[in-house]
């Protein structure tokens, strides 16, 4: 397996709070899923490896490149798309694309021609002399993702690419990295907390919570690790049956007005959910097996941390 | 037949063409805002209207060399030091209106994208100040040597300037330390905020506040030793140790620590203020 991104026991810190604590992961070659909740450490992770903010100890390291020795020979390979709002003031879009062309290393001709080339790629063909300021939310997004491909880089970082857009803008985003990543061959490593987004484009996740690695691994195989998912609705006082669950050592998510998510371990079946029922004077009126989504996975992992 | 190459293709392609080393960045963040300055009617109005003491000093110059009774007129070193200092006023209105250089991409959240591609914070500040070197060099150095060159050749002999062979070394060297000063302290007060009004009312109350204290702790002590404190007259000390106008009113080591200090200070704020991610704590 080839991979593009490595960090070996990385902490960074924000003055007395800790952002990431000694995390170790792998980034594989292709499209990798950044998941974890706000504030989970995922835009400190990609400002570590651009070399914005210095660990407190750990090594990094970026198309084997070390970010410490590297960073400017990284940078020139890497595209990156902020989660934040960000232009360059006074400039059209093919004007500002091609200037981060130019910035990035390409001859000013090349950087042009690619400037329009990536605007007609991202869908903003038709709006590439309008001034940035005219943008709205959604174009703002494809521009970010325009200025980080101008220079073609060997390996994308996608901050929440679709913040901030409507459905359907959200829907092409999301079609424009599966097609970077699937069709055109680029890495790219996606952070984002919608799940959906994640489940759409990646082939592999990396699950920050509070700062630590939470999980990671191919999602097919994260999705199928050891239990069996079932949709379960209950009638009666489901507190006891759900506490017992827990003290068993069977994960369950949800309840309310949805069915709950329970996660038999594999060496047991359904019928020992009807057992435990039984016992706790619960009655299961609907039981329907499930497959694991990279929501199980993600909760299971945040509950693990 | 072979295949017409495509005019346009509208997906996405590899690049496989010649990328420049890095390192030459600033170049194109300098050349990127020139262009983008000069464009501007505003501040090209500003540029031109900062050449007229030049054209007053030509026609002096040119009347004093070809009528005797305007000899009184001739241009004497002190000449250029004069139109330099009286330049100090353009190079104030020039740099308020570039105030915004990196204030505006403070506003835009520029610094991260610049900053993740591959150039130094270095690059990004060096780029910046060439533009404002340029502009300020522009009303300052080049008019002054052109006057120089204009004294030369209405005079019709090189007699001015060889017996003034330090003057050529001392426009060069007083221009740098003027707009080095002016640019450095600029792009510092830019740094700090987003809005580039602010970093202009900065500007002005800073060399403004300075001149009325000095003249507040002169009237008070009937001392000039507080003058160190204001850079117009740190400026003027340097300008006649350099032009040999007589004793500076700071002694010249103090000046030139004056000098050394406000760009230090403005390196030191451009240290801590340029960065992609602002972490504060």
């Amino acid at each position: 397996m080839n991979v593009v991104v490595s960090l070996d026991r990385v902490s960074v810190r924000y003055g007395q709070q800790w952002a990431l604590r000694e995390v170790t992961a792998s980034f594989p070659a292709g499209a990798v899923g950044l998941l974890g909740p706000n504030g989970a450490g995922k835009s400190t992770l990609l400002r570590a490896l651009l070399g914005f903010v210095s660990p407190e100890h750990g090594d990094m390291r970026v198309l084997d490149l070390d970010v410490n020795t590297a960073p400017v020979a990284i940078r020139g390979r890497i595209g990156y798309m902020p989660e934040t709002d960000a232009h360059v003031p006074g400039m059209n879009a093919v004007t500002f694309v091609a200037y981060c062309g130019e910035l990035a290393g390409l001859p000013r001709q090349d950087a042009m021609q690619r400037a329009h080339e990536v605007l007609y790629y991202v869908g903003l063909g038709e709006a590439r002399y309008r001034n940035l300021e005219t943008y709205s939310t959604g174009m703002k997004q494809r521009i970010k993702l325009a200025q980080a491909l101008v220079h073609d880089p060997d390996l994308l970082f996608l901050d929440e690419p679709t913040n901030g857009m409507d459905p359907r803008g959200r829907d092409e985003m999301v079609a424009l990295v599966r097609d970077i990543a699937h069709e055109k061959g680029l890495n790219l490593i996606l952070s984002s907390h919608l799940l959906p987004d994640v489940e759409q484009t990646c082939d592999h996740v990396v699950v920050l919570d509070k700062g630590r690695v939470a999980a990671q691994g191919p999602i097919a195989a994260l999705k199928g690790q050891g239990a069996h998912v079932y949709e379960v609705r209950v009638k009666g006082d489901r507190h006891p049956f759900v506490a017992a669950l827990a003290a068993a050592g069977v994960e369950c998510h949800g309840g309310d007005d949805e069915p709950m998510r329970v996660f038999v371990p594999e060496d047991r079946d359904a019928q020992y959910l009807f057992q435990l029922a039984a016992s706790h004077h619960v009655q299961i009126r609907h039981l329907r097996p499930s497959l694991p989504t990279l929501e199980d996975v993600f909760a299971q992992a945040v509950n693990e941390t | 037949m072979s295949a017409e190459p495509l005019i346009h293709d509208q997906g996405y392609r590899r690049y496989s063409g010649r990328r420049h080393p890095h390192g030459s960045a600033w170049t194109v963040i300098a050349r990127n805002h020139i262009r983008a300055t000069v464009r501007q009617r505003r501040i090209l109005a500003l540029l031109v209207f900062s050449w007229v003491p030049f054209v007053v000093r030509a026609v002096q110059i040119y009347v004093a060399s070809s009528f005797e009774q305007a000899r009184f007129l001739a241009a004497t070193p002190q000449t250029f030091r004069e139109f330099l200092m009286q330049q100090s006023i353009f190079v104030f209105l020039v740099s308020m209106a570039l105030g915004g250089l990196i204030a505006d991409d403070r506003r835009a959240n520029a610094l991260q994208l610049y900053l993740s591609k591959p150039l130094t914070r270095v690059e990004y500040i060096g780029g910046k100040l060439v533009v404002l070197l340029v502009f300020l060099l522009g009303i300052t150095l080049i008019p002054a040597l052109m006057l120089l060159l204009l004294q030369t050749m209405f005079s019709g002999s090189f007699a001015f300037v060889t017996s003034n062979l330090f003057l050529l070394p001392a426009i060069v060297l007083f221009s740098f330390i003027q707009s080095l000063v002016s640019a450095f302290a600029l792009l510092a007060l830019s740094s700090l905020t987003g809005s580039r009004r602010f970093v202009a009312a900065m500007y002005a109350g800073i060399v403004f506040f300075t001149s009325a204290l000095v003249q507040i702790l002169r009237v008070m002590t009937g001392s000039r030793a507080w003058a160190w404190l204001s850079p117009r007259d740190v400026l003027d000390a340097v300008a006649t140790m350099v032009f040999r106008g007589g004793t500076p009113s700071i002694p010249v080591p103090v000046a030139l620590l004056a000098i050394a200090a406000i760009v230090a200070g403005s390196i030191a704020i451009l240290e801590r203020r340029v960065r992609a991610v602002e972490v504060i704590g």
